[in-house]
């Protein structure tokens, strides 16, 4: 199958005295109109691997090694003027933070008519009526007053969908979304896991669905990746991963996630051996890498 | 309209914003408001008294060394006062926001020399600079508005430098980034709006300093002799202090009057506008 996103061994260090890598040879895929979850605890580098592929990874971190494939391109080292051509019109992100990533003293309408006029040089009305379109596929009422409206004037559940419009707005190739409802209510979480299915499946937009939380994997995904200490453990299709967890790690996960289905049954914390194993591996890994300073 | 009015009930910009329009007042209609020439000598009617002192009301606060009209100098020196702090303050503030924005944004050996400037700019010492300046300018108003500048721009360098390193860590800047925005625009039409409220606290406290400055620069005579300054009116009140307290007294209440207005202004609207002191 072809792939659209291809990371291979992708390594990122955080220069610094002493560097600590923050990736350690990840490898992923995703393939065209495919949602891939990609799984881990907090500090597991989820968010890493996103922004090496934004190109919005911190100043003082670098990639030494690996690569990053967008269908068929090379765009691990990507200058930042074509990165530019790229981000908004073919890999769109939708943010984790909905209340701080829309700017504050900025009405709607220009943050989402930016993004279209400047890819697909859409005039104002032309812009305003794809805006008004957009916002319907939304599901957001009355988008005449709505485009009038300052982002504090919004819910979070409100402006977590207009990100989710701004995302789609030029029909991207592949969406990355960083945990888009960690910062919702549940109800509200549910909503918006149900819309972003929606859209993906009229639009065949590949996602790359960034979460902490393996219910959500299971509901919404095709395939998974577990991270932990900037590796991955374990790749494999949702149903297979479930069923049977190859790796250590994964079981130890899925045995710590609260399960509704099952109540009264004790959650079982991950277990301190394994999380001293899993960094015991990562050192003597980290210790055979090249460019290492004493 | 509404947000006006809300600014307008707190006591502290209520002043500023009374002062505020007093001064332009003055500045905008000082040739009717004053009712003499200022420059009208009557050297029979030397050091008349105010009014409360027993003086007649064709000279509300009296005259000067000269006989000319105490008022209508006051009123002449606060168009001057207004004219030179709002072109300085403007002029400081274009060039100090300029460089914040591209020191604060592009980070990097923009930020090393701007920063560099800066601070050698500031152990500079302001007078020195100020004398240097007359000498080679000659006395005059835009010698004094350069002076201004080329002292205060620093202010709002630092200040406007270090918003920006805050609003750039900011989500909705890396949103800007994700959607494809070029850096200028990002600065220009994302960041920019952001700090506005930052520069107006900024600008007003900065008009307050510079009518502070101008009237010190008038009272050394950097200033323009040509035209009545709040300084140059204490200068010549010096002298007389003896005879006429008021010579000299009535301009430092102007200065004092303006400054305080200005600051309160300024610290209200910083209150005001400061999302986290407002909430």
């Amino acid at each position: 199958m072809s792939t659209l996103l291809q990371i291979s061994d992708l390594r990122l260090r955080l220069e610094g005295r002493p560097p600590a890598w923050l990736l350690r040879g990840v490898s992923l895929e995703v393939a065209p109109g495919q949602i891939v979850g990609l799984v881990g605890e907090s500090g597991a580098g989820k968010t890493m691997v996103s922004r090496v592929v934004l190109g919005i990874a911190p100043a003082n971190a670098r990639v030494t090694g690996g690569s990053v494939f967008f269908d068929g391109h090379d765009i691990t080292h990507l200058n930042e003027a074509a990165r530019r051509h790229l981000l908004g019109r073919e890999i769109a992100f939708i943010p984790q933070n909905p209340m701080t990533a829309l700017n504050p003293v900025e009405r709607i309408e220009p943050q989402i008519t930016d993004v279209l006029r400047m890819h697909l040089g859409l005039d104002r009305v032309r812009a305003r009526a794809r805006a008004l379109e957009l916002l319907h596929d939304v599901h957001l009422r009355e988008p005449e007053r709505l485009l009038r409206r300052y982002p504090h004037e919004l819910s979070g559940g409100m402006r977590q969908r207009v990100l989710i419009a701004i995302a789609f707005a030029c029909r991207p190739k592949l969406v990355i979304a960083d945990e888009p409802t960690t910062a919702l209510d549940v109800t509200v979480q549910k909503q918006v896991l149900r819309l972003i299915r929606e859209l993906q499946s009229h639009s065949g937009t590949a996602i790359l669905f960034i979460t902490h939380d393996l219910g959500v994997v299971a509901r919404l995904c095709d395939h998974v990746h577990v991270m932990h200490g900037g590796r991955v453990l374990e790749s494999a299709p949702v149903a297979q991963l479930f069923a049977s967890p190859a790796h250590e790690y994964t079981r130890a996960l899925i045995a710590a996630t609260p399960r509704f289905d099952r109540p009264g049954e004790l959650l079982r914390p991950i277990p301190v051996a394994l999380t001293l194993r899993l960094a015991e591996d990562a050192r003597v890994l980290d210790s055979s890498e090249p460019g290492k300073r004493g | 309209m509404n947000a006006l009015v809300q600014l307008l009930r707190r006591p502290r910009i209520a002043f500023g914003a009374l002062v505020a329009l007093a001064l332009l007042m003055a500045a905008l209609a000082a040739p009717w408001l004053s009712p003499h020439d200022p420059l009208d000598q009557d050297l029979f009617n030397a050091f008349a008294k105010p009014l409360w002192a027993g003086g007649d009301s064709a000279h509300l606060l009296g005259t000067d060394s000269l006989g000319r009209d105490l008022l209508s100098r006051l009123i002449h020196g606060a168009r001057v006062a207004l004219v030179v702090s709002f072109v300085a303050a403007l002029l400081a503030g274009l060039l100090g926001t300029l460089l914040g924005l591209a020191a604060g944004y592009y980070g990097g050996k923009v930020d090393s020399v701007v920063s560099r400037l800066v601070e050698i700019w500031m152990s500079f010492p302001s007078v020195l600079l100020c004398i240097v300046l007359a000498a080679l300018l000659g006395a005059g108003l835009h010698t004094v508005v350069i002076a201004i500048v080329i002292i205060d721009w620093t202010r709002f360098c630092r200040v406007v430098r270090a918003e920006v390193l805050v609003q750039k860590s900011q989500d909705y800047v890396a949103s800007a980034v994700t959607i494809g925005l070029r850096p200028a625009r990002i600065l220009w039409q994302e960041i920019l709006p952001n700090v506005v409220p930052l520069l107006l606290t900024l600008f007003t406290l900065e008009m307050g300093i510079a009518i502070v400055v101008e009237a010190i620069l008038s009272f050394v005579g950097l200033s323009s002799a040509n035209v009545p300054t709040w300084g140059g009116i204490i200068q010549e009140g010096r002298l007389y202090v003896n005879q006429a307290w008021w010579l000299m007294a009535a301009p430092m209440l102007c200065i004092i009057v303006a400054v305080l207005g200005m600051n309160a202004l300024g610290d209200g609207l910083r209150d005001a506008l400061d999302p986290v002191k407002a909430r």
